[in-house]
């Protein structure tokens, strides 16, 4: 495992193009893009203002800069660097903005989301619709980039209009019977829509690509529902994360529930392994501490506190955090899941027992392994290509999961890298991780050495 | 009359004497102990009477004490004191006979009445501690009465309170399901409002956006705009096309196309997934179904023939089906045809395999109660054998200490002279004469032998002769006779009957034969090792050893089916050994479908090993 050298970086915008060649990040005002391999600039572009916002276009060919603040919108293109294109929004405000998946376009959401606006890159013409409605995820195309799914709101109700993306034509319109529609996702096949409602009320809705409904699912009533949703890679599974702690497995077929996955504080199945993170040696004296941990229950962790990975015995209590009942938001329920690239995997995280990671053996629909951190987990992310599981907790280490075992790395370097965030390279050879103002890029050793060589580093079994 | 009383109140006293001592005499039971006391306590009593009797007869008045004891007793049914009056006029005389008669008999009651007054008062006594002991038991008996009551009346408070406490906490459920019902009303009902005002504010917040969008928009925003260099070519290389109302619809049908086109497309690759599916399968049924006939067909004819007949020709009728459906190549078929076949036939080879296996369940735990017996039997007997063994050893080590002890005293006594070789040398002959004296006993017991079966041999061949002898002789008085009568038939019966007595002695020489041989087996025994082991090996075979081993083999077999028939839930465990070990050494990467590969590896190299281990036995 060897490490780059630090770069700058701000609001953690830093991204690998879809073709895995470049590696895109944003200091200030100016856009980097850089060889994903060698790290050498390839390109410098200056923005405006400050960027908020950065998107690779699917071809990889141009990159958005928005700048909310301005109501602005930059693409740069990395094979003409002397093509510039900026969109300005005006009075009417910019809340969002997002390529279309042919990488022509661009959807900007104005303030207080009066229309989005359909910015076309190959003609002058520009397209409206209106009455997008203001929720999470409201927009969601198909993987293969022809359909475009879109939550409205009409008159007290909830529609979904589904456009195809090649002549933005409608080519579906119906309501929803939601109350207060919160989300909506294709499922990777592009032929199934799952639509949720608001967290008041348990439901998910699961329409055919024609607009026909072809099946509801609510799990319990009067408490507070969907939290996280995620497909399958191969679409096969349909998992939803609620505030219960649970995450229900709907299947394609009779989109009936397969089983419920609970995250109880005690892990009592011996067959389930628990990797426990110990801190090795007392953190070191004070001074080192440049970046406070802001929560009460997090463990100082400095850059040079060694811990490293143990199998607990089971059974084994996990910590908790009681969630204020008063608050609105919770901290409470499955808020973060995702499945490995082969569906083999369901990682969760149960935002009360923030410091763990459950990981679902899907094919045998069990508890496989727990990952219990010192600090709670801020992200975590599948490799693309094969199940292993990388995860940050804001502190000075990388962790990773196979089904091989767990790796915890520190990130060698003067001064504290805290890790918040962390991507991945479309590869699986690499991977950014990002912390408040710089980010390093972790090489991972092919396939045949990986092991080795992360024990033989600073990794600790 | 004086002195008259004198003589008999001595008279008196001897006779009670004689009387204690009779008594005594007669009954020397430890009753009698207190018979005696009695009579002793009643001597001075008799005293007191008779001091009573002096105040009640004087000098003066005998004869009215007479007369009115005469009067008293005659009452009494006694005979008169007096003698009969010879004449009217003559005095009446005193019958010292019948005062002595009367005394005795008066007496007499006395002792029967002061018998019966101890037995009475024994009695009393027995009738006084049962009633002592009947009113304890009573007392007792209306304590518990007293504290059973009290119970009740606890217990029967206790329920009360329970029954009070049911109604009040049914009381409570009731007011809490109403109280559930009273909330969730509310919740509804302030559910219904907030969506109203909800419904309300949007509408509000919608006309607001409304006028927003036609402040914003309708005036010309100049700022609204995209400042592009030039415009570039589309991703898929086409140039943007001019929108008509014509190319609308059409676009919009091409749109639908690829739709439904697309969905289509999703559907097949189900539709084909589910086939292949379906496929394995049916695969996988047709292949249990094979092997499930397999498995039982060879039970059915051995065991099952006579048991049950039907489930043997359901048997024979399904391996004829699936023959056919087999020629008929049944995959080709549709579902419905072919589905009811398979799942019968399928549910009916299980049933009869379920019940297979659990009678064969039942066999193995009862072979398992058998052979806990039968070990415990044998054990003993094998106890016995083994200790006598050992005691056997014990006393050859014993013989053998006691030499070694010897050579060693001979060893000291002559230590420095002797030649260790010399020593040696006398050790080896020492070992060597042990052994001859040893085969020299042998060779006599089995000298012993010959000779006992050589005179029993002679025995027999003495007796051969001497019935030879006799028939000899009946034959040659036989022939005589048939000589003499050669015409008559009436001698053939006696034919006969000489011909059935000559029979015995040939069947004695077969037991004779018989009886020598298992003597000439012995000695072969005794000559190849100690007499009473083999005879106790050959005592205890005979329990029908050939009998015994079927049954071991058919447990062995049986026991090694079951196994085979338990692999699935043998193959979890080989699994979670698999699983920790890979906790233990994860450092080897391995991805989660070459462990499944290797679980199933171990699962079953695992399971072999146990078939294999159960079969050894």
């Amino acid at each position: 495992m060897n490490f780059s050298e630090v770069f700058k970086l701000s609001s953690l915008l830093c991204k690998f193009s879809p073709d895995g060649k470049y590696l895109a990040s944003c200091v200030q005002y100016r856009l980097v893009v850089r060889d994903a391999s060698t790290l050498q600039i390839l390109q410098l572009y200056t923005c405006l203002d400050q960027v908020q916002h950065m998107e690779w276009s699917a071809d990889s060919l141009f990159i958005l800069c928005a700048m909310y603040k301005r109501g602005l919108v930059q693409v740069w293109s990395l094979e003409q660097p002397e093509w510039h294109c900026k969109i300005d929004e005006g009075s009417a405000g910019l809340v969002a903005s997002c390529w279309s998946p042919d990488g022509r376009h661009i959807l900007n959401t104005t303030e207080f989301h009066l229309r989005i606006t359909v910015w076309s890159l190959c003609t002058k013409s520009v397209s409206y619709i209106k009455y997008p409605k203001a929720c999470l995820q409201g927009i969601t195309f198909t993987r293969d980039g022809r359909y475009m799914a879109l939550a409205e709101r009409r008159d007290c109700k909830d529609y979904v209009s589904i456009l195809v993306c090649s002549d933005w034509q409608l080519l579906r319109h119906f309501d929803t019977d939601t109350q207060d529609l919160a989300g909506l996702e294709w499922a990777p096949n592009g032929c199934v829509l799952a639509v949720w409602d608001t967290c008041l009320e348990y439901k998910m809705l699961l329409y055919s690509l024609d607009g026909r409904l072809l099946s509801v699912f609510c799990a319990y009533e009067w408490s507070l529902g969907i939290k996280s949703v995620a497909w399958s890679p191969s679409s096969q599974f349909l998992a939803i994360g609620s505030y219960d702690g649970k995450v229900r497995l709907l299947n394609h077929v009779t989109w009936k529930m397969i089983t419920e996955f609970g995250h109880p504080a005690a892990v009592n199945n011996p067959k389930t392994v628990v990797y426990k993170e110990a801190k090795k040696s007392p953190p070191l004296a004070l001074g080192h501490l440049s970046f406070p941990p802001s929560r009460a229950g997090a463990c100082p962790l400095t850059a040079t506190a060694e811990s490293r990975y143990e199998v607990a015995s089971v059974p084994v209590s996990l910590q908790t955090l009681k969630p204020a009942a008063d608050r609105a938001n919770p901290r409470m329920g499955v808020g973060m899941l995702a499945f490995s690239a082969d569906s083999y995997f369901l990682a969760t995280r149960n935002d009360n027992v923030p410091n763990a990671i459950w990981v679902w053996d899907i094919q045998k629909l069990r508890l496989f392994v727990v990952l219990e951190q010192l600090s709670p987990v801020r992200s975590f992310q599948w490799d693309p290509q094969q199940p292993r599981l990388a995860l940050c907790t804001g502190g000075g280490k990388v962790y990773l999961w196979s089904p091989a075992g767990c790796v915890s790395v520190q990130v060698p370097g003067e001064g504290d890298f805290l890790v918040l965030s962390l991507c991945w390279h479309p590869s699986g050879d690499s991977l950014a991780l990002l912390s408040k103002d710089h980010f390093c890029l972790c090489f991972l050793e092919t396939k045949e050495g990986t092991g080795a060589a992360a024990g033989l580093r600073d990794g600790h079994v | 009359m004086g002195d008259w009383m004198t003589v008999t109140e001595p008279g008196l006293c001897a006779e009670s004497n004689n009387i204690s001592q009779y008594t005594s005499e007669t009954k020397m039971s430890p009753s009698s102990l207190y018979l005696q006391q009695v009579l002793c306590s009643s001597i001075p009593l008799s005293k007191n009477v008779h001091s009573f009797f002096s105040a009640f007869c004087t000098e003066e008045n005998i004869e009215q004490s007479i007369s009115y004891l005469d009067q008293e007793l005659t009452t009494f049914g006694f005979p008169s004191l007096y003698e009969e009056p010879k004449s009217k006029e003559a005095k009446r005389e005193l019958n010292i006979v019948a005062v002595l008669n009367c005394m005795n008999e008066l007496l007499v009651l006395q002792r029967k009445n002061l018998l019966a007054q101890e037995n009475v008062e024994t009695q009393n006594l027995k009738l006084g501690s049962d009633m002592d002991h009947l009113q304890s038991c009573y007392a007792k008996l209306k304590e518990q009465l007293e504290t059973s009551r009290r119970e009740i009346i606890g217990l029967q408070e206790r329920d009360r309170q329970l029954q009070c406490k049911n109604r009040n906490l049914h009381q409570l459920l009731k007011n809490e399901k109403d109280e559930v019902q009273k909330l969730q009303n509310i919740i509804a009902s302030r559910a219904t409002q907030y969506n109203h005002d909800m419904k309300r504010k949007e509408r509000e917040y919608n006309k607001l956006k409304e006028r927003l969008h036609q402040l914003v928009m309708n005036k010309k925003d100049k700022k609204i705009a995209m400042d592009v260099l030039n415009y570039v070519g589309r991703a898929d290389g086409k140039r943007g096309s001019w929108r008509t109302g014509k190319t609308e619809a059409s676009f919009f049908l091409r749109n639908e196309d690829e739709m439904y086109k697309i969905l289509l497309n999703d559907y097949e690759y189900r539709q084909k997934q589910i086939l292949m599916e379906n496929a394995e399968l049916k695969k996988v049924l047709q292949q249990m179904k094979k092997e499930m006939i397999s498995l039982l067909s060879p039970q059915k004819k051995k065991p099952r023939e006579r048991e049950d007949e039907s489930t043997g020709t359901v048997i024979s009728d399904v391996e004829e089906d699936a023959g056919e459906l087999s020629r008929e190549s049944m995959w080709d078929l549709s579902c419905e045809t072919v589905r009811e076949q398979l799942t019968n036939s399928i549910r009916k080879q299980w049933r009869i395999l379920k019940s297979h296996v659990e009678k064969l369940d039942n066999q193995v735990s009862k072979v398992h109660l058998e052979g806990f017996n039968d070990e415990d039997v044998i054990s003993r007997q094998d106890h016995e054998q083994e200790t006598e063994k050992l005691e056997l050893e014990i006393q050859q080590c014993k013989e053998m200490i006691k030499t070694q002890q010897q050579l060693l005293q001979q060893q000291f006594a002559t230590a420095c002279d002797d030649d260790t070789t010399s020593l040696l040398r006398d050790c080896y002959l020492l070992e060597e004469k042990e052994r001859l004296k040893e085969e020299w006993s042998l060779f006599k017991e089995q000298k012993k032998n010959f000779e006992r079966e050589r005179r029993s041999f002679t025995e027999a061949a003495i007796r051969l002769g001497l019935e030879r002898k006799a028939f000899e002789e009946e034959r040659a008085s036989w022939l005589k006779q048939q000589f003499l009568n050669m015409t008559t038939f009436d001698h053939q019966n006696s034919e006969n009957v000489k011909l059935f007595s000559a029979f015995p002695g040939s069947s004695d020489q077969d037991n004779l034969t018989v009886h020598s041989r298992p003597r000439q087996k012995k000695l072969h025994s005794v000559s190849h090792g100690s007499a009473i082991c083999t005879s106790k090996m050959t005592k205890s075979l005979p329990a029908s050893p050939t009998s015994d081993f079927c049954q071991t083999r058919s447990y062995v077999s049986e026991h090694s089916s079951v196994n085979v028939l338990n692999i699935t839930p043998e193959e979890m465990k080989p699994n979670q050994v698999g699983r920790e070990c890979s906790n233990q050494t994860w450092s080897v990467a391995s991805r989660p479908r070459s462990q499944e590969g290797c679980y199933s590896g171990c699962s079953l190299t695992y399971t072999n090993s146990h078939v294999e281990k159960d079969d050894l036995p």
